[in-house]
């Protein structure tokens, strides 16, 4: 399902500012940069963890911030599914209640279809710290899709990990598509696994879009 | 020894009850400190510690002019029918006043420690800020906020100056550390010692218990 997503806002922080201007209509937008290229930054904004000085975030029909009509939806309220790139599971507690925490009430068929797609059967018991590099990258998906967003964020949800496993989350994340239809912004270095994924790129340098499109 | 055991029974008990007492206020000013930026944050932060450098019997006075019954607080209290001044009440709350700033350091320093983004990730999740508090913050900074409690336990339990001013040496509000004082001011002696030996073993009690919540992997 590709959904429209109005992203113009500018944000500063210290010495770097971020300009974005950009109206997409995709179901996997890729931001493409190298690191400093401003790409967490819009993911925060999208999630609200960072406040823009001005400008407007749309997602769908839902204005989420717009500076000049006073709007900033309060975290809690976006309805954005945000897997950050340190995963930040929650270390007190097991692998089961990480992915029910942010379960929409009376979500169990929604978690047997969450934990078939990710394959999370087996490690539902588990403590977090003993998971692997891989199996925590799918808890901390499993926990942001259990909260029903209407986005899904994704910030370099590849990188730390090696080739080998790479290659065995991108079909998770292709099975998310496919089967969820949830729109994903995906915020990457690394072209292989843009091209494998998104249908729009913005690229992004140094806090400026360098080219958009399809 | 029969008196001697109803003492320390019920200092173990006042002290207990000081303890719940001081847990809400010193965990909601502990994070408040950590976590928040205010007009006042230094005020507050030296209000909750004076009673760390203050004389006890100073913070007793203070206590005495606001829960006396002319004090605006006794007043309202009395108005409510509830007496404060030398009954046992008068032993909770004097130990809870000089135990919350242990508690309330103990816990601050807890909450500063957890990392910040556990909490942003959970509101992004959908929690609101109290979700947030009781699900992740309060969890992780449990061994700081327990470690703390029996800080303040243990302060409670060997208070003195703020309760004799508060709740006098009556026999209905005797604690071990008011017993000690009043049999070696009478010249029981012999009692005075028994007494000390029975305040070394519940402090040694705490103390080893406080340890161990410190140590275990909760």
């Amino acid at each position: 399902m590709s959904i429209p997503i109005t992203l113009d806002f500018s944000l500063r922080q210290g010495a770097f500012t971020l300009e974005i201007h950009e109206r997409i209509e995709a179901r996997v937008v890729a931001l493409f940069g190298p690191s400093g290229a401003g790409k967490t930054s819009i993911l925060e904004s999208i999630a609200g963890l960072r406040t823009p000085q001005r400008g407007v975030i749309r997602i769908g029909t839902r204005t989420l911030f717009d500076s000049r009509a006073g709007v900033g939806v309060p975290v809690h309220d976006r309805c954005v599914g945000y897997v950050p790139q340190d995963l930040a599971l929650f270390p007190h507690m097991n692998v089961r209640r990480n992915i029910l925490y942010g379960a929409v009430v009376g979500g169990r068929r929604e978690l047997d279809q969450v934990v078939g797609l990710l394959e999370l059967d087996p490690l539902l018991d588990r403590a977090v710290t003993a998971l692997s590099g891989g199996e925590r990258q799918r808890v901390a998906l499993a926990r942001a899709l259990m909260a029903s967003p209407a986005l899904l964020l994704l910030d370099e949800p590849l990188s730390a990990l090696d080739l080998g496993l790479r290659e065995r989350i991108l079909p998770y994340l292709e099975r998310i598509q496919d089967e969820l239809a949830i729109p994903m912004l995906y915020a990457s270095h690394a072209e292989v696994e843009v091209r494998a994924l998104a249908d729009w790129v913005v690229v992004l340098d140094g806090g400026r879009v360098v080219r958009s499109g399809r | 020894m029969n008196g001697i055991l109803s003492i320390a029974a019920f200092t173990v008990a006042m002290a207990a009850l000081a303890t719940l007492l001081m847990l809400p206020p010193g965990i909601a000013v502990a994070w408040l400190l950590a976590r928040r930026r205010f007009p006042g944050h230094v005020v507050l932060e030296t209000v909750v510690s004076l009673p760390l450098v203050l004389p006890p019997v100073a913070t007793g006075l203070i206590l005495i002019r606001l829960l006396g019954r002319r004090g605006p607080l006794g007043a309202w209290l009395e108005r409510l029918g509830i007496e404060v001044m030398f009954t046992w009440r008068a032993v909770v709350v004097a130990m809870a006043v000089m135990g919350l700033p242990l508690l309330v350091r103990a816990a601050r320093a807890a909450f500063e420690q957890v990392d910040g983004r556990y909490e942003q990730i959970a509101a992004t999740l959908g929690a609101g800020p109290a979700r947030v508090f009781f699900t992740v913050s309060l969890p992780l900074a449990r061994r700081g906020v327990l470690a703390g409690s029996m800080l303040g336990f243990s302060r409670a339990l060997g208070e003195f100056g703020a309760t004799i001013m508060l709740a006098g040496a009556l026999p209905s509000t005797r604690t071990i550390a008011v017993a000690i004082y009043t049999y070696t001011e009478t010249g029981q002696g012999a009692a005075a010692t028994t007494m000390l030996a029975v305040s070394a073993a519940i402090a040694f009690g705490a103390l080893l218990l406080s340890n161990r919540l410190a140590t275990s992997a909760l």
